[in-house]
C-alpha cells in the first residue's frame, strides 16, 4: 500500500467493533497516549474479537491475547521477560473490559498489582458484557435491564450497585490508581502518560458507553460519556501514592434523569427508583470529596 | 488442501486490517462543510474508526473505513459536519 | 557432572536451573511444592539468575509463562493435580499458540474426594491439549527429560510445551543417586531460545492470540496436529544425541523394552515400571513395554513392541470414567487393530490415589489375566490382591 490508511494511529481502521463504539474511542485515545513502544495484553471480549480476526489485526503495537481471565497474569510474565531482555522502558499495557476485569479476571488482577509488576491495566467498562450480548456484569450499574437482569413486572433490572473496581485497585497499595471516561480524552490521555511514567503497578478503569447494550444511537456516546461525569454518576479522580484527588468536578452537578433517560437499558426506571440512584450518585460523591480531603 | 497458516496463527503484518473496507457499512454518510471547519481536531478525537484528518482544507474523514455512526456530527462545535443519506 | 544422593525434586530443580528459564512462575502444590522451594533457594542464594514469579494460582502459572514465552525467552513452571486442572484452559492455547514452555508435573490424583498421592489422571486429563508428555521412571530419568525437553520443545520443528511427568511422592520425595550434568556440558546441549515465530518488540510488531474464524481455525488446528505428530522424530533425535553426550539412553526414547522378547507384555508408565521388571526378572513368561512419550502416541514403535505377543495387559493409573477402562487401554487396542493376527488384550488399573502396587499384585493379575481377553480390573491397594 503506497497510502497507509491513518498513518498516525496504533489501532488500524478496518477493525470490526460497531459503529459508535466507545471501547475503540478508548483505545484509540489510550495507544495514542502510550505510544509505539507498548505491548498490549488483551484479555477476550469486544475489542480482542473486532480487532484481531485472522489473518487480520488492527494492531500495530505487538499484542497478546491468551484467555479472558487472564491479562494481568500474561502482563506480568511479558513485562519479567522484557526486562530480562533489557528492554525495562517498553510499556506493558493490561487490557480487559468491565466482565474480564471487575468479574472473571479479578483474581488476576490482584495478584498482579499485588505483586507490583511495572505494567499499566487499563479496564474499558461498558459496563456489561457487550461481546455475548449485554449480560449483566459487577460493574453495571444498579437498575439497568441487560439479558440477564432484565427488567419486568417485579424487577427494575440490576439489583446490586457498580463493583467499585477503582478502590479496590487502589487497596493494594499500587502507586497510581485513576478513573477516567473517553468524554474527557485529555484527562485520560494526561492519566496514561503519568501512569507509564512511574514504575509498579498502575490501574486507570475508563467509562465507555455502549451505543448497542445501552441502547442510544450510534452518534451519542460521547454526549453519554459526558453526561455520566456531569451528572456526578461518574467521577473522574486518581489516587497517586495513596492520596486522592478529583480532577474534574463539574461545577454544578445535572440531574441524573438527564443521563438515565434518553438510554434504554434505564427506561423503565420509576421515578422513585431515579430519585435513589440520585441520592446514592450524592453520597457516593460526597464519600470521594472526604477521601480527598484527607 | 490443508490452508497456509502461520505457526501458532501469529500475524506478522501490523495494522493489515486496513485490507477490510468498513465503509460498505454505512448507510448515513458525514458531510465535512469546510467553511464552518475551524481545524479544532475535535472529531479527531472522537471518531472510533481513527480516519478523520485535519488538513489544509479542514477535517477529511477516509470514507473507506467510515461506518457512518455520526459521532463526529455531534461532537463539533461549529456544526460544519452535517450527516446525509448514503447514496449508493 | 557431579553425582549426588538428592531428593528428586531437588533433582529436578537442578535440571530446571542448568536449563536457565529467564522466567519461573511458580505456585506450591503438594507434591510439587519442593521444586519451588528448591529453585528459590538457588535465587535467593544468587545462584540461579531468573525472574521467580510468585503467582497467586496455577492458573496465573500458566497464564504468566505463556507470556513470557511469548514475548521470547525460556519460562519454566510446575505443578500437580488439581494445580493442571485449573490450568486447563491455558494449556490449550500454549499449545495452540505454539510456545515451547516446559512443565514439571509430579503426578497426582484429582479430586474428588481430594487426595495429595500419585496417580496419572491429572496429565491424563490434558492428553489432547497439543502438549507434548514424557513420563519419567526414575529420578535421573527426570532430569535428563527436562534438559531434553526445552530442545524438543524449542526446535522449529516442534514449537510446542512439554510436560515431564514423575510420579508424586514416590520420585518427588525420594533420594536417590543422581548424576548432575556441568552448566559447560548444558550449555553445549541446550542452544539459548531465539524464537523466529512468537515474540513481543516494539521493533517488529506481531499479533500473537488472535480469534479466529471457521476455516482459519480448522486450519490452524490442523497444523497443530501435524505439529504434534511430527513431534515424535525430534523426541527420539533428541534422546539419541543426549544419549550420545552424557551416556545414558531410555529405550529409544519413546518407548522402552525390557525382556520383552516374552509371550506377555505388561505396557505401563512412571516409576510403576521399576517394580514390573522386578518381577520381569523372577519371571519368564512376561516382559516390560514401557510407554514414555505418551504424547505424541507411539503408535508405530508400539505395533512394532508387541507384534507376535500372545497378551498384553495395559496397566495404568487412571480411570476414564464412562468407558470403564483406562485411557492408555483404548489407545493400545487402537495401535493393536491393525495387526493381522491381534493379541489379547487386558486392563488393570492400579495405584490410584497413591495406592500401593507390589510385585505381588503384578504377580497377581499377570497369573489371573494371561489366558483372557477384554479383561478390565480396578485395584483397591490390598498388596496380595
Amino acid at each position: 500500500m503506497n497510502n497507509i490508511p491513518a498513518p498516525n494511529e496504533l489501532l488500524a481502521p478496518g477493525h470490526r467493533t460497531c459503529a459508535g463504539c466507545g471501547a475503540a474511542i478508548a483505545i484509540r485515545q489510550m495507544l495514542r497516549a502510550a505510544g509505539k513502544n507498548t505491548v498490549v495484553c488483551e484479555a477476550t471480549g469486544c475489542m480482542e474479537v473486532t480487532s484481531t480476526p485472522y489473518p487480520e489485526t488492527s494492531w500495530r503495537v505487538p499484542w497478546i491475547h491468551v484467555t479472558f481471565e487472564n491479562a494481568a497474569a500474561v502482563a506480568s510474565g511479558v513485562r519479567e521477560a522484557l526486562n530480562r531482555l533489557g528492554k525495562e522502558d517498553v510499556n506493558v499495557i493490561a487490557l480487559a473490559g468491565d466482565g474480564g476485569t471487575a468479574d472473571i479476571g479479578f483474581q488476576c488482577l490482584s495478584g498482579m498489582l499485588e505483586r507490583g509488576h511495572n505494567v499499566l491495566y487499563v479496564m474499558y467498562d461498558n459496563e456489561a458484557y457487550m461481546n455475548t450480548g449485554v449480560q449483566r456484569s459487577s460493574s453495571t450499574p444498579w437498575g439497568a435491564s441487560t439479558t440477564t437482569s432484565p427488567a419486568g413486572k417485579v424487577s427494575h433490572g440490576k439489583d446490586e450497585w457498580k463493583k467499585n473496581v477503582a478502590m479496590i485497585a487502589a487497596a493494594h497499595g499500587v502507586p497510581y490508581v485513576a478513573t477516567a471516561s473517553i468524554g474527557y480524552p485529555e484527562d485520560f490521555q494526561n492519566k496514561i502518560k503519568k501512569a507509564l511514567s512511574i514504575k509498579g503497578a498502575k490501574f486507570i478503569q475508563v467509562h465507555c458507553p455502549c451505543p448497542i447494550g445501552w441502547g442510544f444511537d450510534t452518534s451519542d456516546t460521547i454526549k453519554y460519556a459526558k453526561l455520566a461525569v456531569e451528572t456526578g454518576l461518574w467521577a473522574l479522580y486518581e489516587v497517586e501514592n495513596g492520596k486522592l484527588r478529583i480532577t474534574y468536578k463539574p461545577s454544578e452537578f445535572k440531574p441524573v434523569a438527564e443521563y438515565l433517560k434518553g438510554q434504554k437499558r434505564f427506561r423503565h426506571l420509576k421515578d422513585d427508583e431515579i430519585a435513589y440512584i440520585q441520592e446514592r450518585a450524592r453520597k457516593d460523591y460526597e464519600y470521594l470529596e472526604r477521601l480527598q480531603s484527607l | 488442501m490443508t490452508e497456509e497458516v502461520t505457526t501458532g496463527g501469529v500475524i506478522y503484518e501490523p495494522g493489515n486490517s486496513a485490507k477490510t473496507k468498513t465503509g460498505g457499512w454505512r448507510t448515513f454518510r458525514p458531510n465535512f462543510i469546510h467553511d464552518k471547519c475551524k481545524k479544532c481536531g475535535i472529531c479527531v478525537k472522537f471518531c472510533p474508526e481513527g480516519i478523520i484528518e485535519i488538513k489544509e482544507e479542514g477535517a477529511v474523514a477516509d470514507m473507506d473505513y467510515c461506518k457512518g455512526c455520526g459521532i463526529c456530527v455531534k461532537v463539533c462545535p461549529f456544526q460544519a459536519i452535517e450527516m446525509e443519506v448514503e447514496k449508493k | 557432572m557431579t553425582t549426588r544422593v538428592i531428593e528428586g525434586s531437588q533433582a529436578a530443580a537442578h535440571a530446571v536451573a542448568l536449563c536457565k528459564p529467564k522466567v519461573c512462575a511458580m505456585y506450591p502444590i503438594t507434591p510439587s511444592t519442593h521444586i519451588p522451594e528448591e529453585l528459590s533457594k538457588f535465587v535467593a542464594d544468587g545462584k540461579f539468575d531468573t525472574s521467580f514469579i510468585r503467582v497467586e494460582s496455577e492458573f496465573a502459572a500458566m497464564s504468566a509463562c505463556v507470556g513470557a514465552s511469548a514475548t521470547g525467552v525460556r519460562a519454566f513452571t510446575a505443578t500437580a493435580s488439581q494445580g493442571v486442572a485449573l490450568m486447563h484452559e491455558v494449556l490449550y492455547a500454549a499449545a495452540g499458540m505454539r510456545l515451547p514452555i516446559v512443565m514439571v508435573v509430579a503426578n497426582r490424583a484429582l479430586s474428588a474426594p481430594i487426595n495429595i498421592w500419585n496417580d496419572h489422571q491429572d496429565t491424563i486429563a490434558e492428553r489432547d491439549s497439543g502438549w507434548l508428555q514424557l513420563f519419567c521412571e526414575t529420578n535421573q530419568e527426570v532430569v535428563d527429560t527436562i534438559i531434553q525437553a526445552y530442545r524438543i520443545a524449542e526446535d522449529e520443528r516442534v514449537l510446542l510445551p512439554v510436560m515431564v511427568n514423575m510420579d508424586g511422592f514416590t520420585l518427588t520425595h525420594t533420594y536417590e543417586k543422581v548424576d548432575i550434568p556441568s552448566q559447560e556440558e548444558v550449555d553445549a546441549f541446550l542452544p539459548e531460545y531465539n524464537p523466529k515465530h512468537a515474540y513481543l518488540d516494539p521493533e517488529r510488531p506481531v499479533t500473537q492470540g488472535p480469534f479466529a474464524f471457521p476455516k482459519p481455525y480448522a486450519a490452524l488446528r490442523i497444523a497443530l496436529n501435524e505439529a504434534v505428530n511430527n513431534s515424535k522424530d525430534v523426541v527420539k533425535e533428541i534422546h539419541d544425541k543426549y544419549a550420545e553426550k552424557f551416556g545414558r539412553r531410555y529405550g529409544n526414547g519413546l518407548i522402552e523394552e525390557y525382556k520383552n522378547d516374552r509371550p506377555i507384555s505388561i505396557v505401563a508408565m512412571g516409576s510403576v515400571c521399576g517394580t514390573i521388571k522386578g518381577v520381569v526378572d523372577q519371571r519368564d513368561d512376561v516382559g516390560l513395554l514401557r510407554v514414555r512419550c505418551y504424547r505424541p502416541f507411539p503408535k508405530e514403535e508400539i505395533k512394532k513392541a508387541l507384534e507376535g505377543k500372545e497378551t498384553v495387559i495395559v496397566f495404568e493409573k487412571n480411570v476414564a470414567l464412562g468407558m470403564n477402562s483406562g485411557a492408555m487401554y483404548s489407545e493400545i487396542k487402537d495401535v493393536l487393530y491393525e495387526l493381522e493376527k491381534r493379541p489379547k488384550i487386558n486392563n488393570v488399573i492400579g495405584g490410584l490415589g497413591g495406592t500401593d502396587v507390589t510385585m505381588q499384585n503384578i504377580n497377581n493379575f499377570v497369573d489371573r489375566l494371561k489366558e483372557a481377553d477384554g479383561k478390565v480390573e480396578l485395584l483397591r491397594g490390598d498388596p496380595n490382591e
